[in-house]
């Protein structure tokens, strides 16, 4: 990712360079995003493979629908702002930033989520350990008071959002927050787990009993996959 | 102390009374289970607060603030929505039937098919959950008709602002029989809008279209 930014920057100050025509600035927009597109990721298991914490038919809609929804629109508007910033339209930027904002964190959030995310035989629900294990009880005592506390952050979110056990990058601490609709966890904070609260997530097979979902979900969490994003 | 316990008001039709438009399931679940959690949660945040206010407990007080507008705001939604509804084959599921609010629609939007196109980008148009209003808004003698978004559970309760009708584009208002496709939602909730509702919203004032409210104290 970091090369392709690189190249990215080097071709636009190329074209800079050589004083570009609106045909070239156009060409370079193309380019761009051509090159730079988002792409839904495969999953790391089967959809039936989280049952029964997770039905297959809610993982296949979320994966297939949903997520490619966010990564198809987040690749409109990538191009949409491109194309203004050409312009030098900042107005229209301005205006497509939400949209970016929206489906862009929609992408990364369930790109993060699938990886911590794991079926049993492969290690789901199997308890952290190492210096995550050691963060976890420093802040909340046991696993389980943490787990009690994130759920009570799954339940208080009032509309879609997410909850994230979090890592805060000046002070190497962990925390849970929660993030509305697809706010994405970027800034001072460091994604380490996240659980999507969103409807679409768990009503097929849980309608209102969100809280059975929040519990049978940990059966299903990859504890090795947040312990390689903590640092 | 004393706070005033809501109770969840009846359907003013049977569950499947919307099919095919909107499933018997997802009406069922919807009021006796979503509505009625929003109705519970208020219940007891009021209960809190009146002891909170009778301790003079006043960091309690403003602790409760956001939990009770959010749970208030889903039960004055849901009550809302529920009569702005009718069947498909009721005369009230016409636009015919709100005669004055159509030629207002008419002269703000110049026909019901761009309103109705106004209305549905603005539907779809909301990042997570939300609702959508048609929403008369009233200024000193002069009213007029405009479309409002708002996120989660909060009400059309500005001044002078009287909901006309709303559709919930929370997931739980279509994902059973839509899934993703809530576009398809958006468009079949045409046939099941209550023009009558909407028309004596329209025609009355704000205490009117709320008084549902206060009846099912
Ligand atoms: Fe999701
Ligand atoms: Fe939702
Ligand atoms: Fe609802």
């Amino acid at each position: 990712m970091n090369s392709t930014l690189l190249r990215t920057t080097a071709l636009r100050s190329a074209l800079r360079a050589s004083a570009p025509t609106a045909a070239t600035r156009a060409g370079l927009a193309g380019t761009t995003f051509v090159r730079g597109k988002a792409t839904l990721p495969d999953l790391p298991y089967d959809y039936g493979a989280l049952e029964p914490s997770i039905s297959g038919a809610i993982m296949e809609l979320h994966h297939k629908n949903h997520h490619n929804t966010y990564v198809t629109s987040f690749n409109t508007f990538s191009e949409q702002i491109a194309e203004a910033k050409a312009k030098e339209d900042i107005t229209a930027q301005i205006a497509l930033q939400p949209l970016l904002n929206f489906h862009g964190g929609g992408h990364v959030n369930h790109t993060l989520f699938w990886e911590n995310l794991a079926p049993t035989a492969q290690g789901g629900g199997e308890p952290p350990s190492g210096a995550l294990a050691k963060a976890i009880n420093d802040s909340y005592g046991s696993l389980d008071a943490f787990q009690t506390k994130f759920n009570a952050a799954l339940a208080g979110v009032q509309g879609s959002g997410w909850a994230w056990l979090v890592q805060d990058t000046q002070t190497g601490s962990v925390g849970i927050k929660t993030y509305a609709n697809q706010d994405p966890v970027v800034g001072q904070f460091r994604p380490i787990l996240g659980i999507d609260a969103w409807e679409h997530a768990y009503y097929l097979q849980y309608q209102n009993r969100k809280a059975e979902y929040f519990k049978a979900i940990w059966n299903v969490i990859n504890w090795k996959a947040a312990e390689k994003r903590f640092q | 102390m004393s706070a005033p316990t809501y109770t969840l008001p009846p359907l003013p039709y049977a569950y499947d009374a919307l099919e095919p438009h909107i499933s018997a399931q997802i009406m069922e679940l919807h009021h006796s289970k979503h509505h009625q959690t929003y109705i519970t949660n208020l219940n007891a945040a009021l209960k809190t607060q009146a002891e909170a206010v009778h301790a003079s407990d006043i960091t309690t007080q403003v602790s409760l603030q956001q939990g009770i507008r959010f749970n208030a705001g889903g039960h004055i939604n849901h009550s809302l929505f529920w009569q702005n509804l009718a069947p498909a084959s009721s005369g009230d599921a016409k636009s015919s039937a709100a005669p004055q609010l159509v030629k207002q629609i008419k002269a703000t939007w110049g026909d019901e098919d761009k309103f109705r196109d106004a209305f549905k980008t603005a539907l779809l148009g909301i990042q997570g959950s939300g609702w959508g209003w048609l929403v008369k808004v009233e200024t000193g003698n002069e009213q007029r008709l405009t479309i409002v978004t708002t996120k989660d559970q909060d009400p059309v309760v500005g001044k002078g602002e009287v909901p006309i009708f709303g559709v919930d584009m929370w997931e739980h208002a279509y994902y059973l029989q839509y899934l993703n496709g809530k576009a398809a939602y958006v468009e079949n909730i045409w046939n099941v809008i209550n023009w009558k509702t909407a028309e004596d919203r329209y025609l009355g004032t704000r205490a009117d279209a709320f008084k549902l409210l206060k009846a099912s104290i």
